[in-house]
């Protein structure tokens, strides 16, 4: 018991001193020749006025660093997984898939609706939960959509949003990709209400809970026609950056 | 389906639908508005049949391979261009993408889809201008130069055609390319008859430039004339259709940062003129920051970024993007592009550079080659008052030119399709 705390203490020392250290290293290093560019940003760039380009990312460093990870994850391990996926399912079976997964994670649009007291979409959400898995036959269809139910996603991030929490410094992490602090806090909180209190608790069985884990992140990346680096921008991760945080702001506001 | 609401909207509402008449058949075009016709995706019923899907694969060029990328970029591992296929012995036609497109934009997918269906095979490359390319296969780093452009693109197409020469059976080579595309071209097709490595059969220009520099003026001044409140008010109008593109993102569910991507979300925005020539204006001010970064930075700064100054794969970007988002490609072409060039040869002038990037600099070449075709559009946003007139002066019977169509906005019309796939087996018409 003792070893696992310790290690765990290390594993976060280790962790902060990446971030600390990977922090510092943002600015650009002169060289021996330095002379200013002739295009300065202080003269061009109105200095007085909040820019959606200039996001909170005190991180940036290892944010940097973790959007690399994502790039190399995504190309050698994630889109393999997801080509494979969708070379042995027929389009019509991974469709099938998609809506069951959507249906089961009806839960955390009904509970953050709720939460955020927004009555009407708490009870489309619990209607459109009751048909599909009934007329949808376990989800598996999605006839709620074409009845006008249409989905309200809704997560934590939004509902801490939604009573005034700000997003706090930008985060991007590991595998999931752009988020910030906030939403970080947000997906937590949804993972442990998912696990705790939503289907993987009706079904209690560990095996079935890491089998639709397993298949829902395939799903969701199949879904995300995003690739990095193909924006043909040098800029792409200030651009993925600013959209995401405008984007969210858009979703709470909703 | 909301494409096809939006289009079926504007086509009431513009009421009296334009009918022209083009080579002999009725040319309908759903869109009487060029601004429209260019930033508007053509609604479906109005679009080429094609096939979902085309045999084609990538590969990727290392054209300069002692070349040292900056840290910077470190994503850059040679330049990537694609090859559609055919299993039988068929001709081949290189098609070169418009301003800082990709071998794989919307425009050239579809253009892969529909040679491929007329039984050529296809080697699709990136822009000179795209920073891909500024990086990997540009011999000046100045990208612009139309004759140094010229050179690259065939020096790539020489690169690609020995990676793939032994996979498919090739009885001829074409070449074509849109906009900035279509110009170099005629350029790169100049450059064969000299070097004869090719020896193209067919060249087909779409919708490219007369000048480069009146071009580029036009898409700056679209931004900077159609701001409300004016060019100080960039930066909120900027943040603005920022915040319309996250929009779109979680409308369209996916982000892609492309000029195609602007003019798709231009879908949500009511359609106003003044709007319209901005949001082509913010497309153009976007590709032409990318391409001033990577130029700078791949010579070693001194224009928007500081000269000499180490760049890691972590460090921060975002005042060098707004900093390129201040720069206009005048400022580019006034500031850095002709000192650039005045190095190398004193006697060069401003004007004298502005000249020579034109189609006028080969008018006597393009007058007398018959196998150089044209695809124009009357209504074409980005060619100055007379430059049509001039283009259907000078290639007479080899000009085929809509009424209607915008820049590039028609691509897809069954007509066009249909116009360029056999243009290339000399039956055009």
């Amino acid at each position: 018991m003792r070893t696992t705390y310790s290690i765990r203490i290390s594993a976060f020392i280790i962790i902060l001193g990446i971030l600390l250290l990977s922090g510092c290293s943002t600015l650009p290093k002169p060289g021996p020749y330095t002379e200013p560019a002739m295009r300065g940003y202080e003269e061009l760039v109105p200095q007085d006025k909040e820019l959606s380009a200039l996001v909170y990312d005190p991180l940036e460093g290892f944010n940097r660093g973790v959007y690399r990870f994502n790039y190399y994850f995504d190309k050698y391990l994630f889109l393999p997984v997801v080509r494979g996926y969708q070379f042995i399912m027929p389009d019509y079976a991974e469709d099938r898939v998609s809506n069951f997964i959507d249906n089961v994670l009806e839960f955390n649009n009904f509970t953050n609706s709720l939460l955020q007291l927004k009555f009407k979409r708490t009870g489309t959400t619990l209607a459109r939960f009751g048909l599909n898995t009934t007329i949808g036959v376990i989800g598996l269809w999605d006839p709620a959509t074409g009845w006008g139910l249409h989905r309200e996603g809704e997560d934590f991030g939004q509902t801490l949003g939604h009573y005034g929490v700000g997003h706090g410094p930008y985060i991007v992490l590991p595998i999931l990709g752009p988020s910030n602090l906030r939403d970080t806090v947000g997906f937590v909180g949804d993972t442990l209400a998912f696990r705790n209190l939503g289907p993987p608790a009706w079904v209690d069985d560990d095996d079935v809970t890491l089998a639709f884990t397993m298949v829902s992140s395939i799903d969701r990346r199949k879904r995300i026609p995003f690739r990095y680096y193909s924006s043909g921008s040098p800029f792409e991760y200030e651009q993925t950056r600013m959209l995401h945080t405008k984007k969210r702001e858009l979703e709470i506001a909703d | 389906m909301r494409h096809r609401i939006i289009g079926l909207a504007l086509f009431m509402l513009i009421g009296l639908p334009a009918l022209a008449m083009a080579g002999g058949k009725p040319y309908f075009y759903p869109y009487v508005n060029p601004l429209e016709a260019t930033v508007m995706e053509q609604p479906p019923y109005s679009q080429a049949d094609l096939p979902d899907r085309v045999p084609t694969r990538t590969f990727k060029l290392k054209v300069f391979p002692d070349r040292q990328i900056p840290k910077v970029f470190w994503y850059e591992k040679g330049l990537v261009c694609s090859l559609t296929y055919q299993k039988k012995k068929a001709p081949l036609v290189f098609v070169i993408a418009g301003t800082g497109a990709r071998y794989n934009s919307p425009k050239m997918v579809n253009m892969q889809k529909a040679l491929y269906q007329a039984g050529y095979h296809v080697i699709s490359l990136t822009s000179p201008t795209h920073m891909q390319f500024i990086i990997n296969a540009s011999s000046t780093m100045t990208p612009g130069h139309v004759y140094k452009d010229a050179k690259d693109l065939y020096r790539v197409m020489q690169l690609a055609w020995d990676k793939v020469k032994d996979d498919i059976e090739v009885s001829g080579f074409h070449l074509t390319g849109y906009s900035l595309g279509g110009m170099q071209s005629a350029f790169v097709a100049k450059l064969d008859d000299e070097k004869k490595i090719f020896n193209f059969k067919r060249v087909l220009l779409i919708n490219p430039p007369v000048s480069l520099y009146n071009s580029v003026n036009i898409l700056d001044q679209m931004l900077v004339d159609n701001i409300p409140g004016g060019l100080d008010n960039f930066d909120s109008w900027i943040d603005t259709v920022m915040g319309k593109l996250a929009e779109a993102e979680e409308d369209m569910g996916y982000l892609e940062l492309s000029g195609d991507y602007i003019y798709k979300a231009y879908k949500r925005f009511p359609p106003r003129e003044d709007f319209l020539a901005s949001l082509v204006g913010v497309a153009f001010r976007m590709s032409s920051t990318n391409m001033i970064f990577a130029a700078d930075v791949m010579k070693g700064g001194g224009y928007i970024t500081p000269k000499d100054v180490r760049m890691s794969n972590s460090t921060s970007l975002v005042k060098f993007m707004l900093v390129g988002e201040h720069t206009s490609f005048t400022d580019y072409f006034t500031e850095h592009f002709v000192p650039f060039f005045q190095q190398k040869d004193a006697s060069l002038t401003e004007e004298k550079l502005i000249d020579i990037l034109s189609l006028r600099s080969i008018e006597p070449y393009l007058r007398r080659t018959g196998k150089i075709g044209l695809l124009h559009n009357e209504d074409d946003i980005i060619l100055q008052q007379g430059e049509i007139d001039y283009l259907e002066e000078v290639f007479g019977t080899r000009a085929n030119i809509y009424s209607i169509g915008g820049h590039c906005g028609n691509m897809n019309h069954p007509d066009v399709v249909d116009f360029y796939s056999n243009f290339f087996a000399g039956q055009e018409g």
